[in-house]
């Protein structure tokens, strides 16, 4: 029982089996997390560093918890306060931490394809946190053990991505993932935040109306607008891309069945979503923060084999 | 190919380590059974479905557990999980634990590990098929055991439960 790839870089490089490998098993990691103890000791031999050269909250909080309930010894690094200011490479400073006999690195960096440079120069695991417009393998992982967990199963299931499909690296993973799994996958949202070929690259439908994405729908991934990626303007104004697209009560009860609403967070409300929506029944938010602890040490689980090692 | 114990053979030592429970135990409410996964939990589910018959109004409380995350040979092969579902507490309770061969000792000492995650127990016993004797790598040892056998390193014991017999290659 093995995962085909030594890293995890992007859910490009899984096989569908991989994927499989990755779910069940965090299936195991999450009823540990309801035990009186919730902690397992396979990665006490085990040293990690969370490499994080852009803000998070969710996914380092998340990624460190999976580390200690499985009893890895971890390193916190944030790039800021670090000697990355006084002009350290990304590799000298990686190697550095090497040499103090770190085994894996998760890492998050604003560069696309930052983890990948990093996986062709250093011996360790290497477990991709978020790279640039890249990917999002762990946060598509989490979404696809949530929609399992509330739906039963992938394969067949109608799902929208809504929003900023072009800066999302949330977006690229969770389509790479739901077609090999065998969904039908949507993307949603104004034309500027839509990459022109994407229905061909990925066969995937594309639709500029918030309304009828959410009719053809089971699930609804709301993506955020992420202002700190745009550096021209792509829609006139926060509140015309509410009025538009934003996820509102009225719109959902406007279409005659329940759907289900996911969110990668953080969460602007009232601009992609509205707060009536994130707080309601049908959101299932907190539970893919939940889930992604379990799913985090699933990955750390299976890519801590020996072979992996210096 | 040797046959250790046939279908008749294995169905009274079924009923043998059931019997022993009951005696040792005048109340089974108090008791836990404790199904190691994935092959101790037929020998569990037998077990269980026993003392159902043996004291219908004194229910045991019967659990599974899996062992993967607390395995010492992580670092060789990295194994499967299966399902754990113990949904009550295991606090002050007499738990058996319960697996089909007794080998080196290694799996049941995982087990002990991943058992006082729940809890802790009153007591903890081992209930054991089959146990291979001289094979031990660890100081442990079962105290309720279907059969004793000799075999040497290079030998497998199986059991075989939709055949309903325990045959040594």
């Amino acid at each position: 029982m093995q995962l085909s790839t030594k890293h995890l870089l992007g859910i490009k490089d899984l096989q569908l089996r991989d994927i499989e490998l990755i779910l069940s098993t965090a299936t195991e990691f999450k009823e540990v997390l309801q035990r009186p103890i919730k902690k397992v000791p396979s990665l006490r031999d085990t040293t990690i560093v969370n490499l994080f050269y852009e803000n998070s909250t969710r996914t380092r909080i998340s990624f460190e918890l999976a580390e200690k309930r499985l009893s890895a010894d971890t390193l916190n690094f944030t790039a800021s306060g670090s000697s990355v200011s006084k002009g350290e490479t990304l590799l000298d400073t990686v190697n550095n931490i090497l040499s103090m006999k770190v085994d894996m690195v998760v890492m998050r960096h604003s560069a696309s394809g930052a983890p990948h440079f990093l996986a062709k120069h250093i011996p360790a695991a290497i477990i991709n946190a978020g790279d640039g417009i890249n990917e999002h393998p762990t946060q598509a992982l989490l979404d696809a053990f949530s929609i399992k967990e509330k739906c039963g199963a992938l394969e067949g299931k109608k799902i929208v991505l809504i929003g900023d499909i072009m800066h999302s690296r949330v977006a690229l993973s969770n389509i790479y993932l739901l077609k090999k799994a065998g969904a039908e996958v949507m993307v949603a949202g104004p034309p500027t935040l839509i990459p022109k070929h994407i229905s061909k690259a990925f066969d995937i439908r594309v639709e500029y109306n918030l309304k009828k994405a959410l009719q053809w729908c089971d699930v609804a991934n709301v993506l955020r607008i992420q202002l700190e990626r745009q550096n021209q303007v792509l829609f006139s104004s926060l509140r015309e891309y509410n009025l538009a697209y934003g996820v509102s009560k009225k719109i959902l009860e406007s279409i005659n069945k329940e759907i289900v609403i996911l969110h990668p967070g953080p969460v602007n409300r009232g601009v992609e979503i509205d707060s009536d929506v994130a707080d309601s029944k049908q959101s299932i938010i907190l539970q893919q923060v939940e889930n992604g602890v379990a799913v985090r040490m699933a990955v750390l689980y299976l890519l801590s084999n020996k072979q992996n090692f210096n | 190919m040797k046959t250790i114990l046939n279908k008749y053979q294995l169905q009274i030592t079924i009923e043998r380590l059931a019997y022993q429970l009951v005696e040792n135990y005048d109340d089974l409410s108090s008791v836990v059974l404790i199904g190691i996964q994935p092959r101790g939990i037929f020998l569990s589910d037998k077990i269980f479905d026993q003392l159902k018959k043996i004291k219908p109004d004194n229910p045991v409380h019967y659990g599974k557990m899996d062992i993967t995350f607390y395995r010492d040979d992580i670092r060789k092969e990295l194994h499967q999980p299966s399902q754990t579902n113990i949904s009550f507490s295991v606090e002050d309770k007499n738990v058996i634990l319960i697996d089909d061969v007794l080998y080196t000792g290694r799996t049941i000492r995982a087990a002990l590990d991943a058992l006082l995650d729940f809890g802790r127990p009153k007591k903890v016993e081992l209930c054991v098929l089959i146990n291979r004797r001289y094979s031990r790598q660890l100081p442990i040892q079962p105290d309720y055991c279907g059969k004793s056998i000799d075999s040497i390193i290079s030998q497998k014991v199986k059991v075989e439960w939709d055949r309903e017999e325990v045959v040594l290659y």
